[in-house]
């Protein structure tokens, strides 16, 4: 559906963006991650048209951006970092203009009042966008994207400046519009990437640093169990006694928790609880909890963007 | 492209500019008519013609400081350059709701023959003439004034840069004098919008006066496409 191939953009000296290459199928939702400044937004820029790239291509339904630009336009729906609002215009007003902009050839009655009811906006149709909350002015963005029922959404960021109801509805509807849809969607937030991307490509200093399917990327490094344990009794008693148990790789002090009690994290390379309550049930000490440890995607993310583990990244990429 | 027309038209009445620009104008055409026509007791409007000059170089910078400038700050130009719409549609659209204005504001001379006319036998073919040099005049200054809004994000900035370079075009030919070169300051004086515009003030209708003020237009349409295409690639 989506095919980006050697994208590279420089800004006066800074480059932006150096040889991406990606592709999404029909009706996945794809998330972008990473820091502040790391390309997402000016590879959406690129990929709606509103930029040019230095080099590479896009080709969107076997139709190249730079060659048919008129064409790819009208498939994609884009809400920009900032929602693109005439502030002197009624919602009701802004989205009949850019109706008649997207050229879209449906009832525009019926089909505006559908977009406002799906993105709940129909309370505000008649307010002045200059006078809405930042949350409605983000849904009114939203709305102009959806216009035309385009079969690529692109959505920076669309949840920034929702409240947690909102955002979970938002949500729901990006994940219901994925169904028919392919979306490619910006997120500095881990958790909304993995709650609603099929596949997820982290991206840093303008380089795709890891690209796989949510799935892949949450349980990568699943060859390290990790553990989190509060156990009665003397710190370092319990420190010795984890360290001893077999397949123990490190033993983390967390401090403690409560009177008496100290918390720690076990990393190891295998299951070893069976062991853990063993040994500690020999010695007399009370294990208050114990509970296994996901790797999270934050753990990858976090891991990547800092470049710690070098080696790690290029399996990721791999997948 | 009558979307994007509309809307720039529409919106110089959202807020306080179309008002302001539009009773400028009537005041000034107005004040011309006493001090030239009534005043007097006579019909013949080119005092009035001669002298709105200077007010329609400053009232178009007004008219289009916004239609470029406006859209980078607020962002709204992802919303145009990413529909499908090309380039040269966007400029002639907005071009075209600057100039809708300005007719809006040469409506004035229309009221003001048929006033006249209540009173004494104005000449018409003077009145459509040189509206029609007005509206000439009045296009080319509102190329010149997209061209600048579209480099620069600040209305202000635009509007005064406008004005400038109004100014300058219009004035080149004072510098005429001053320049050895014979050659030089033919071309000076025929680059000039007031000597252009003087013309139609006199009742002299030529066609390459017509065909210069159209030149301009086109060309600082042209720059103005080049302008915000040139964008997509810093």
């Amino acid at each position: 559906m989506i095919k980006v191939k050697n994208l590279s953009k420089t800004y006066v000296k800074n480059k932006a963006l150096d040889n991406v290459s990606f592709s999404i199928s029909e009706g996945e939702i794809l998330g972008f991650l990473g820091p502040n400044g790391a390309g997402k937004s000016t590879t959406m820029n690129i990929i709606t048209g509103y930029l040019s790239s230095d080099s590479g291509s896009v080709e969107i339904n076997g139709k190249d951006i730079m060659e048919e630009p008129a064409a790819v336009k009208k498939m994609i729906g884009y809400l920009p970092e900032q929602p693109p609002l005439y502030n002197d215009m009624t919602v009701e007003k802004y989205l009949e203009f850019m109706f008649k902009l997207k050229k879209v050839r449906l009832p525009m009655k019926e089909h505006i009042s559908k977009i406002c009811e799906d993105v709940k906006i129909s309370d505000v149709r008649n307010r002045i966008i200059k006078n809405l909350s930042k949350g409605y002015r983000q849904r009114v963005g939203l709305a102009q994207a959806l216009l035309g029922d385009p079969k690529v959404l692109i959505l920076d960021e669309p949840t920034v400046g929702l409240d947690p109801e909102q955002i979970i509805e938002i949500r729901r509807l990006i994940r219901d519009l994925g169904k028919d849809h392919t979306i490619i969607l910006s997120s500095h937030l881990l958790s909304e990437v993995q709650a609603v991307c099929d596949k997820i490509i982290i991206i840093n200093h303008g380089k795709i640093a890891a690209q796989g399917l949510t799935s892949d990327m949450t349980h990568t490094g699943s060859a390290t169990h990790r553990l989190d344990i509060i156990v009665e009794g003397r710190r370092q008693t319990v420190h010795s006694l984890l360290s001893k148990v077999d397949g123990v790789v490190a033993v983390n002090d967390i401090g403690e928790c409560e009177k008496g009690c100290f918390e720690f994290t076990v990393e190891s390379s295998r299951d070893v609880r069976r062991l853990i309550f063993r040994a500690a049930a020999k010695t007399d000490l009370c294990i208050l909890s114990m509970k296994p440890v996901a790797v999270s995607l934050e753990d990858t993310y976090l891991s990547i963007i800092t470049g710690k583990a070098e080696e790690e990244n290029n399996n990721v990429s791999d997948i | 492209m009558s979307a994007i027309f509309k809307r720039e038209f529409v919106s110089y009445f959202t807020s306080p500019v179309g008002y302001a620009v539009l009773a400028a104008f009537m005041f000034f055409s107005g004040l011309f008519l006493w001090v030239y026509c009534l005043f007097p007791g006579t019909s013949n409007m080119s005092g009035v013609f001669q002298s709105m000059f200077f007010i329609v170089l400053f009232i178009i910078p007004l008219i289009t400081m916004r239609l470029f400038a406006e859209d980078k700050k607020q962002k709204t130009d992802q919303a145009l350059l990413t529909a499908p719409v090309s380039i040269p549609s966007i400029v002639t659209a907005k071009y075209l709701s600057a100039l809708a204005m300005t007719g809006l504001c040469l409506s004035a001379f229309v009221i003001e023959g048929i006033a006249l006319s209540f009173i004494s036998h104005p000449d018409w073919s003077v009145i459509i003439g040189n509206v029609f040099g007005m509206a000439l005049l009045g296009s080319a200054f509102a190329a010149i004034g997209i061209f600048v809004s579209s480099l620069t994000e600040s209305v202000i900035v635009a509007a005064i840069v406008s004005f400038a370079v109004n100014v300058i075009i219009s004035l080149i030919d004072t510098v005429a004098s001053t320049v050895p070169v014979d050659f030089m300051k033919e071309l000076l004086t025929a680059l000039s919008f007031q000597t252009r515009y003087s013309h139609f003030a006199l009742g002299l209708f030529s066609l390459s006066d017509v065909i210069y003020f159209i030149t301009v237009t086109f060309l600082f349409l042209f720059l103005t496409d080049r302008a915000v295409e040139r964008r997509r690639w810093a």
